[in-house]
């Protein structure tokens, strides 16, 4: 696939052209400046494709699926299916089946840990999580461990950012009836092993969850190579549209949980005395699903898969590893999280100056970047930080940009330091 | 000087800057040139707590009227919150309370007190409406 024209060239090229003319919101000013839009851990922009396809599904195919005999209905069907298919192909699952709509990736935690803690949680059991992940793979646990009086215990990092496989290993005890640790850190950008942590965890048949929410845009990723029990993540990090996301779940795990909500699609029969559950994946299906969300989701999928993956993870660490050295340059950044693999994000401070401040002031100068804690807390308070300003790339990005953030940045300590 | 005088003094003095950094530059330099609030204020009863930065607010009663001092860790929320103060301390309960404050929109800074911005300034402006509403009560 062609990515670069030559070693010099910043911007990854799609269709013949710089990719970020594919993207129509990219090309806007904000206060006068040309965006710079550095937030793509929280939501990526959409390429013209998928926002076409928004358009095309209401004008051409709108219509509730699984039930209708009607052209549309099957038509609706079909493409949902479609989607589903794609999916099982991006991440490998060995059916189609396994492959769950969910509203995102919160929304696939607590199901797994509603339907994990009634299913296989008991008094004095304990679910394992590590430092640093999202509130979202924190209290759908600790909510399930409280109905069961159960305990969330934590994989310790080090300063670093990196998790302490060793203390890992001391922690999976036979007590440990779940692992559920994120691929790669959204305040971070720490890329875990999380390869060795299932195997460790499938050593003593301990299921593991792999919150898959800041990884499936940035590289490959095989359900079937990791052997993870279950892993989630959502559309819209993955230049998709918002409110649909993906759980994926071996098909032995997903038949032993009991369904997380019950309505209509998720039934076989029902009458007053009791209901007798659809199969895999209607089963976790319940209601009227986003069902534009899903269909559209198939062209995020084609977008990445024409531009390859191969190419975005090249261009993405290369952006990745610029910013980092030339932020070298400024002697008050402190950049939070160095683990030796990164993806994706860095977070940074700096001295004398309010992470909320910069992230104005960068605003002002045109610049989208996050401030704050990133909905990781217990991170900010390992590092004893308020915060930070976390820059987070895509595909999209250019070192240009990167040049035009380093400027903006050195300005807004100037003003004020 | 009403509490609507000094509103319109500071849309003057905000007018003249039109770049949207040179404002928030303005802001930042004469937060940097305030006075901190007194040291033993800045405790957890006086803290308003926003998601991404704290404010303090110190409430005083002197002749029937309430003064007020503030800080913030981030400079921008100081610079922010000194411009509330600037405006409505030292005056009435009452006059407090009825208070409309219109020169946050006018000077374009509206979006920080928009409720997801979470930097305390909305929860500071309605402490203050509340410290006054309690004198007000008080002394009836």
């Amino acid at each position: 696939m062609e990515a670069f024209t030559d070693q010099n060239e910043t911007s990854l090229l799609y269709k013949g052209e710089p990719i970020h003319k594919h993207f129509p919101a990219l090309q806007q000013s904000v206060y006068g400046k040309p965006l710079v839009y550095f937030d793509n851990a929280a939501t990526t922009q959409k390429p013209q494709a998928v926002i076409q396809a928004i358009t095309d599904y209401y004008s051409t195919i709108n219509s509730n699926i699984h039930r209708g005999v009607h052209f549309l209905s099957q038509k609706a069907t079909d493409a949902y299916e479609i989607t589903r298919n794609a999916i099982s192909e991006f991440i490998n699952a060995a059916h189609a089946y396994e492959v769950i709509f969910t509203k995102g990736t919160t929304d696939g935690i607590n199901l797994v840990a509603d339907a994990f803690g009634s299913y296989g949680l008991g008094p004095g059991d304990s679910v394992l999580i590590s430092a640093m992940e999202h509130h979202s793979n924190i209290v759908p646990w600790q909510i399930a461990c409280e109905k069961k009086g159960a305990f969330l215990k934590v994989i310790p990092m080090n300063e670093a950012g990196e998790l302490l496989m060793d203390e890992y290993e001391k922690l999976l005890d036979d007590k440990v009836k779940i692992v559920s640790l994120t691929y790669v850190s959204n305040s971070l950008g720490t890329v875990n092993p999380v390869k060795e942590v299932i195997r460790l965890a499938h050593e003593r048949n301990i299921p593991v969850l792999v919150d898959a929410a800041q990884a499936v845009q940035h590289t490959k990723v095989d359900v079937q190579e990791l052997d993870c029990d279950f892993m989630v993540f959502s559309g819209h990090k993955m230049y998709g549209p918002t409110g649909i996301g993906i759980l994926y779940g071996k098909e032995e795990w997903l038949n032993k949980l009991p369904p997380y909500q019950g309505g209509g699609d998720m039934i076989k029969t029902v009458t007053f005395e009791g209901t007798e559950y659809n199969d895999l994946p209607f089963k976790f299906e319940a209601g009227t699903p986003h069902i534009e969300g899903a269909i559209t989701l198939l062209s995020a999928l084609d977008f990445i898969k024409e531009v390859g993956l191969d190419n975005i993870e090249r261009h993405e660490s290369e952006l990745l590893r610029y910013a980092t050295e030339r932020l070298s340059e400024i002697p008050e950044v402190k950049i939070i999280g160095t683990a030796g693999k990164k993806a994706g994000a860095i977070s940074l401070i700096v001295d004398g100056a309010h992470p909320y401040d910069i992230g104005v002031l960068l605003d002002k100068m045109g610049i989208a970047v996050r401030t704050g804690h990133h909905c990781t807390q217990p991170v900010m308070d390992f590092y004893q930080i308020p915060g930070t300003l976390r820059l987070s790339f895509a595909v999209y990005n250019t070192k240009e940009e990167i040049d035009l953030f380093m400027t903006s940045l050195k300005r807004a300590i100037q003003i004020l330091i | 000087m009403t509490i609507n005088e000094k509103q319109d003094e500071l849309i003057d003095e905000f007018e003249f800057l039109t770049d949207w950094v040179d404002k928030y530059e303005h802001i930042i330099t004469s937060a940097k040139e305030l006075p901190l609030i007194n040291e033993e204020y800045k405790q957890d009863k006086y803290l308003i707590k926003g998601c991404q930065s704290k404010v303090w607010l110190y409430p005083e009663m002197k002749d029937g009227k309430i003064y007020f001092t503030a800080d913030s860790d981030a400079i921008i929320s100081k610079g922010l919150v000194n411009l509330i103060v600037q405006v409505l301390s030292g005056y009435s309960p009452s006059a407090i309370m009825e208070a409309d404050l219109y020169f946050i929109d006018r000077i374009g800074l509206k979006e920080h007190l928009s409720p997801t911005r979470s930097n305390g300034l909305l929860s500071m402006l309605k402490q203050i409406k509340m410290y006054a509403f309690a004198y007000n009560s008080l002394k009836a």
